[in-house]
């Protein structure tokens, strides 16, 4: 199959719509309509330069800058964790807890499937290690914030009970079990219902690229299974390893609850 | 025999403390609201950090695993927390006898944790402690939500444990009749300072 390009007018066509609904909008008074002819203009101007810079980008075989690049996108998704969280972690734990256990599960689970699934020559081909890591990052991040955000929220509110569990003997990780359970459970919730509702409720925005790019729906499927699964154990695994460090960080060597690390 | 000794001890908003507290002895502590009366008992349960050092019988704390110290040397804080739907899971080895030397005739051991009054949770809070059977109790206004009646309860019960297991406690009431009524010796903070209350 041939993928049918897209021409200035093809796209047009779809602008005419977007503008006739602005022009609807000030017929009816709603006053959206400057915010959505803005809003139009940013994703159009936005997603042509990442095309042309992916272009430029495709074109690299150099696996230094391709590294960096990859660094960089963790390093982002790393500090998105962080600013999602209500109670972050003072000091440099803020951005570490969400960046190391995204490297330890996404980074690695994108290059495992790359070594073992896919089996591109090099693994380090653009083309397919820039898109699989941007969507594991992308999809992992929500789980591990969510998590995250979960457990310290609960400590700061529960702290009463934590340290009731501690007087009464209890180690730190007896007092903050319950939490922790409920915190991966928190963060695990987003992407088992999404799987649930692949392809039911839902076709996958990747799958449906695909298609319409000229794929096999069978072939797209597959791809999208493969997504899917990593997606889930790269939060399952990042999970736990951001509620495990968060949780250890809230106690101190004498297992003492430390809300002073939180702010 | 003495069950606890605080040597150069030293928590926040006070000056280093030097204290020793024999076996069956009861010790009040008072002082206005906010002088650290608070922070020193949690301090010597090891639940804020400090200076100096705690010792309980033989053993010292900072050699002793938390959990170990704070079982020996147990905190009743001002307000009960629980965590767990029924009363009888926060208190696995509690004795049917200390239930009802706290004047509870029904077992209250299968009851809801939300249905209970603030009495009630004081006194359970209190089974709950002792059933971990301490050696130095660290009591922190123990009475202030309770009837006279439960109230002189409480102080029967805690007297009489003392006794029987040759424990020591130090209790923070704000009460000057309730510290001249329980405690041989008491303590008042002013200023950062700990001084004998003549």
């Amino acid at each position: 199959m041939k993928l049918i390009e897209l021409t200035p007018l093809d796209l047009s066509i779809a602008a005419l719509l977007v503008l006739a609904l602005a022009a609807l909008s000030w017929r009816l008074r709603l006053g959206v309509e400057r915010r959505l002819l803005v809003a139009a203009t940013r994703s159009v101007l936005q997603l042509m330069l990442i095309g042309l810079v992916l272009k430029t980008l495709f074109a690299q075989r150099d696996p230094l800058l391709i590294g960096a690049l990859a660094l960089v996108m963790l390093a982002i998704a790393g500090y998105e964790v962080m600013a999602r969280q209500e109670h972050r972690f003072t000091g440099a734990w803020g951005l570490g807890i969400g960046t190391l256990s995204m490297g330890i599960s996404a980074f690695s689970i994108t290059l495992l499937a790359l070594q073992l699934v896919i089996r591109v020559d090099p693994w380090y081909t653009p083309q397919y290690l820039i898109p699989l890591l941007g969507m594991m990052l992308g999809n992992t991040m929500n789980g591990m914030a969510i998590s995250l955000d979960n457990l310290t929220q609960n400590a700061w509110q529960r702290r009463g009970e934590i340290e009731a569990r501690l007087m009464l003997g209890q180690s730190w990780q007896q007092a903050i079990g319950d939490l922790r359970r409920r915190a991966l459970r928190a963060g695990l919730i987003p992407i088992i219902n999404a799987m649930a509702a692949a392809g039911v409720v839902s076709l996958p925005g990747m799958m449906t690229g695909q298609i319409l790019a000229g794929s096999p729906p069978l072939e797209a499927a597959k791809y999208q299974i493969m997504i899917l699964l990593l997606i889930a154990a790269g939060t399952g695994f990042g999970a736990i390893v951001a509620v495990s460090l968060g949780a250890a960080r809230l106690f101190d060597e004498r297992q003492r609850l430390r809300l002073d690390r939180l702010r | 025999m003495e069950q606890l000794r605080l040597h150069d001890f030293q928590s926040r908003n006070l000056q280093p403390v030097d204290l020793t507290l024999q076996a069956g002895e009861c010790v009040t502590l008072g002082g206005p609201s906010g002088c650290g009366k608070s922070l020193l008992l949690r301090a010597i349960a090891d639940l804020d950090p400090h200076l100096g050092e705690a010792r309980c019988g033989s053993h010292l704390q900072s050699q002793t695993p938390p959990p170990q110290w704070r079982r020996m040397v147990a905190l009743l804080p001002a307000e009960s927390h629980w965590w767990a739907e029924t009363v009888g899971e926060h208190m696995p080895d509690v004795e049917p006898e200390l239930l009802t030397a706290l004047g509870f005739k029904a077992d209250p051991l299968d009851w809801q944790v939300t249905r209970l009054s603030s009495g009630e949770r004081q006194r359970l809070s209190l089974a709950r402690l002792l059933s971990n059977r301490p050696r130095v109790l660290l009591l922190d206004e123990p009475t202030a939500n309770l009837d006279q009646q439960s109230g002189a309860q409480v102080e029967a019960l805690v007297g009489r444990y003392l006794e029987e297991h040759a424990a020591a406690a130090l209790w923070v009431s704000h009460d000057a009749q309730q510290r001249a009524r329980i405690g041989a010796r008491g303590f008042l903070i002013a200023d950062g300072l700990l001084r004998t209350e003549a």
